[in-house]
């Protein structure tokens, strides 16, 4: 046994730390500082600051009497001659306004100029969408005195528009018979988020070889929540079911 | 052309600075539904220019795709929508009554460093 004074390699030395910290040698550039990972878990959307704009505009809406509907579809699928045929039969007597969204060009809100129908153009230059900051701005251009259906065209586009809810009461895709009967199959997400989709052109549907039922099929399959419009802008056909889904939400 | 993955990459890289308050981000995680309209490759790429020039600007970029979920009206279960099956269940045939899932777009995670200057302490202790 070893003596109780006798000490063992474990015990504990003590120091007296004599030296002036001063002359202590530098550390090497970055040693002090201890870099540490943080991670932050979170579920922040990437679309809130654009679904609050819009939540305003729908509240707007809701304070004016107004029911807004956001028409959505590619390039070329007839939204302007479906919204001009449809003021020419609503607007004598519901008052109507119109926001369209370009690339560029007004040519689109020129070609809806009606009377008593107010219209204001939004140039996105170059945004391939219309967001809920941009339609506020072009509410604010509008004369919304008495207005009871907003109409919103989009930009012609198949995907993007599908994203940004602009406060809209209703979505209406339009597709029509000079494209592919599978776009609601490819592109599911505007059909996915539609209240209304309308087949558009099926006045040259035949003569083109497009398969209405094959289309209107795929619609179901890929918006069953949506109602379906088969119709012709150009002449009409099919136009008054239309019109008639447009005065019931009044 | 402008096109949406940039607008929704600025909001991501806003956030994320956000989060990360004045430190350096070297990975930010995305969480992107397959019926979002986003593609994620875009998203990726719009967001490695957006980051340049600021705190993010080496981060590392992950997405994770979210499958589109349904949930059947008739017999209330919720299954995968596949292509090949599209909004439809699986089990019955009918048509989905409701969307579960696949419309994501959130920023979910953020890596950043916490740099802690030592040098004050004594080297003495």
């Amino acid at each position: 046994m070893t003596t109780p004074n006798s000490p063992r390699p474990s015990d504990p030395v003590t120091i007296v730390d004599v030296r002036d910290p001063a002359d202590a040698p530098p550390s090497p550039p970055g040693d002090p500082v201890r870099v540490e990972t943080r991670v932050v878990e979170l579920h922040a959307r990437l679309l809130d600051a654009n679904d609050r704009q819009a939540e305003l505009n729908r509240e707007r809406f809701a304070r004016l009497g107004i029911r807004a509907l956001n028409f959505v579809s590619a390039p070329g699928a007839g939204k302007t001659t479906l919204l001009g045929r449809t003021l020419d039969t609503l607007a004598a007597d519901v008052r109507c306004a119109v926001l369209v969204g370009d690339l560029e060009t007004d040519h689109d809100a020129r070609r809806l100029r009606r009377a008593d129908v107010p219209v204001v153009q939004i140039t996105t230059g170059g945004t391939c969408h219309l967001d809920a900051t941009m339609v506020a701005r072009g509410l604010d251009a509008l004369d919304l005195d008495g207005v009871h259906l907003l109409f919103i065209e989009n930009v012609g586009n198949l995907v993007c528009p599908a994203s940004f809810d602009l406060g809209e009461n209703r979505r209406v895709t339009l597709l029509s018979c000079a494209e592919g009967e599978d776009k609601p199959l490819k592109y599911p997400p505007l059909f996915t988020s539609a209240h209304a989709v309308l087949l558009n052109k099926i006045d040259v549907a035949a003569a083109l070889g497009f398969d209405r039922g094959e289309a209107v099929a795929n619609i179901h399959r890929a918006a069953p929540q949506a109602e379906v419009f088969e119709l012709s802008a150009r002449t009409g056909e099919g136009c008054d079911a239309w019109l008639r889904y447009l005065r019931a939400m009044l | 052309v402008r096109v949406h993955e940039l607008v929704l990459a600025e909001s991501a890289l806003k956030l994320a600075l956000s989060a990360a308050g004045a430190a350096r981000v070297f990975r930010i995680g995305l969480r992107v539904g397959t019926l979002s309209g986003v593609d994620p490759e875009a998203l990726r790429f719009a967001l490695t220019c957006v980051t340049h020039g600021t705190a993010a600007e080496e981060a590392a970029i992950d997405i994770e795709t979210v499958a589109a979920v349904g949930r059947c009206a008739s017999c209330v279960r919720e299954f995968a929508l596949e292509a090949d099956a599209f909004l439809q269940c699986p089990a019955c045939g009918r048509p989905f009554a409701e969307l579960r899932g696949g419309r994501e777009l959130e920023l979910s995670r953020v890596e950043f460093s916490a740099c802690h200057d030592d040098s004050e302490l004594s080297p003495s202790k």
